[in-house]
């Protein structure tokens, strides 16, 4: 099976991850940024506006804010590792490339995974709540299933561009709209309808509906279409992933 | 196939788009045999070394590493190569013995091999007391040793070296080739390489084949070669046979890269 190949792979990517005191901390400054200013900042218009807590209803959010962009950001890794060479000693080994991209991929989505969990301990420390501890597991599995989702999205998108600037363009015209339209900072009850069905189309407003309703028992579609879409969500993107990483022509 | 031929191309064709990278070529290169492959920018040589290291399908023909059909049995191919690459392969934010281990377990060397077989090489190259070390705190010298005894670990028959002493100073060049030959002797590799220093070319290689507009221009020794011409020396054998002219850089190198990039664009537009 040479499981010992997507082992050290795996292993690769979290020595380099662990190493980067820079990355460690970088990556976790930009949901902490947005818990503090928005969770505190709309906090009381929130509550003034009959809703309760906003912090509370922003943590989820948060979490698959934090997944999205490091899982984007370590799949993305592909395309550093096509500049800087290290792509080509992968390729030409003899292993499927299945197996190589599996490798990075579960690597990205441990990282991924590690950091949700970082904001989430710090979330509590915030003054979070959530209204059923003994659902942990729960969100643990959700957030894993996001994790190896986004991660092999972006080993994807990878996979297709050629260099930076096109990572760029990704960054600003899908992965910040895809996280903007998913419902992670706003309720999507009594939205202006073209807003909810943006936010319907996108498969990542059913991330954060699963991990809000477990977690503050709040939910805009249901658990159960949720769960479905999260499914077939994971399906597609890891089929795009190995689909796309088997033509990688370097 | 004759059993001593360890690399055998037969009409090998590349195009990217209507552009024929590679035109057609056939060579055999024996066991144990020091091969060069010479020729201008843009001539198909790392087309060709894409293709007969599996990074890139052929779009006719056929190449054969060590018996092996690099498009049928990729895996078997792929174990019977090792290959310095143009540019720097390696992992910098790992260490050297962590890029060795990676490579390793990726070619599925056996367990309780792996370790002393790293330390022999490692030592080898003379980077055993550096083996702990980040490889981006590592010259650019060290780093094509490092390549190289990566490219080794798993005693490949054909050792590939793709323009390997590309700015490289003349002490470490001269150790490179140095052990080069050392490895044909006493292990019987077989090493195929391009570079554009003909006096490198003529001083290691045993038979040399020279590349221009995708085809073979000449094959032979470089004497022969440059008896074929009526020259004295390699370097004006191979002027003669290429022409003066200096090539358009950005043609096709780069596997070919370029070209490809260059015909997306022109369909853009």
């Amino acid at each position: 099976m040479q499981l010992d190949v997507i082992y050290v792979l795996w292993l690769r990517q979290m020595k380099r991850y662990l190493r980067s005191r820079s990355r460690v901390v970088g990556a976790i400054g930009q949901p902490i940024l947005f818990l503090l200013a928005l969770g505190y900042g709309l906090g009381s218009v929130y509550k003034r506006a009959g809703q309760g807590n906003y912090l509370h209803f922003l943590v989820p959010g948060i979490i698959i804010q934090t997944l999205l962009f490091s899982g984007v950001f370590w799949g993305i890794q592909i395309l550093f590792d096509k500049r800087f060479g290290f792509l080509k000693e992968m390729l030409v080994a003899p292993v499927s490339r299945t197996k190589i991209l599996l490798g990075n991929s579960l690597g990205g989505a441990t990282i991924s995974l590690l950091q949700a969990i970082f904001v989430l301990i710090i979330s509590i420390a915030l003054g979070f709540r959530a209204y059923n501890w003994f659902y942990f597991p729960v969100w643990i599995l959700i957030m894993t299933a996001l994790s190896l989702m986004l991660t092999s999205f972006g080993a994807g998108i990878a996979s297709m561009v050629e260099d930076f600037q096109g990572f760029q363009g990704i960054n600003n015209f899908l992965i910040f709209p895809l996280f903007f339209l998913s419902g992670s900072l706003y309720p999507l009850t009594n939205v202006p309808t073209f807003l909810r069905i943006l936010s319907e189309i996108n498969p990542l407003s059913y991330c954060v509906d699963a991990l809000r309703y477990t977690m503050i028992h709040q939910t805009h579609f249901g658990l159960a279409k949720d769960l479905a879409v999260i499914s077939v969500a994971l399906v597609i993107s890891v089929a795009f992933a190995v689909n796309r990483f088997d033509r990688i022509q370097v | 196939m004759r059993s001593n031929l360890v690399i055998e191309a037969r009409n090998v064709v590349k195009t990217f788009g209507d552009i024929k990278a590679v035109d057609d070529i056939s060579f055999e290169v024996k066991a144990g045999e020091i091969f060069a492959f010479l020729g201008p920018n843009g001539a198909g040589k790392s087309t060709t070394i894409s293709m007969m290291t599996t990074m890139l399908r052929p779009t006719s023909g056929q190449l054969f590493l060590n018996g092996h059909d690099v498009t049928r049995e990729k895996d078997s191919a792929r174990k019977s190569f090792g290959i310095v690459f143009q540019d720097p392969a390696l992992e910098e934010e790992l260490t050297a013995y962590e890029n060795m281990m990676i490579h390793a377990v990726m070619y599925g060397i056996p367990k309780k091999e792996q370790i002393p077989r790293i330390d022999e090489m490692l030592k080898l190259v003379d980077l055993w007391e550096r083996r702990d070390s980040y490889v981006k705190t590592y010259s650019g010298g060290m780093r094509r040793r490092l390549e190289i005894a990566r490219g080794l670990l798993h005693h490949p028959k054909i050792l590939f070296l793709d323009e390997p002493t590309l700015g490289l100073d003349t002490q470490t060049r001269n150790l490179l080739w140095e052990y080069v030959r050392r490895l044909r002797d006493t292990e019987g590799t077989t090493i195929f390489f391009t570079t554009h220093y003909l006096d490198e070319a003529e001083e290691v290689a045993d038979r040399i084949a020279i590349i221009d507009h995708g085809k073979i221009v000449a094959t032979g020794t470089s004497k022969q070669l440059a008896k074929q011409t009526g020259t004295k020396t390699l370097e004006d054998a191979y002027l003669e046979l290429t022409g003066r002219m200096v090539r358009d850089e950005t043609s096709l190198s780069n596997n070919g890269l370029n070209v490809r990039t260059a015909l997306r664009n022109r369909n853009l537009r």
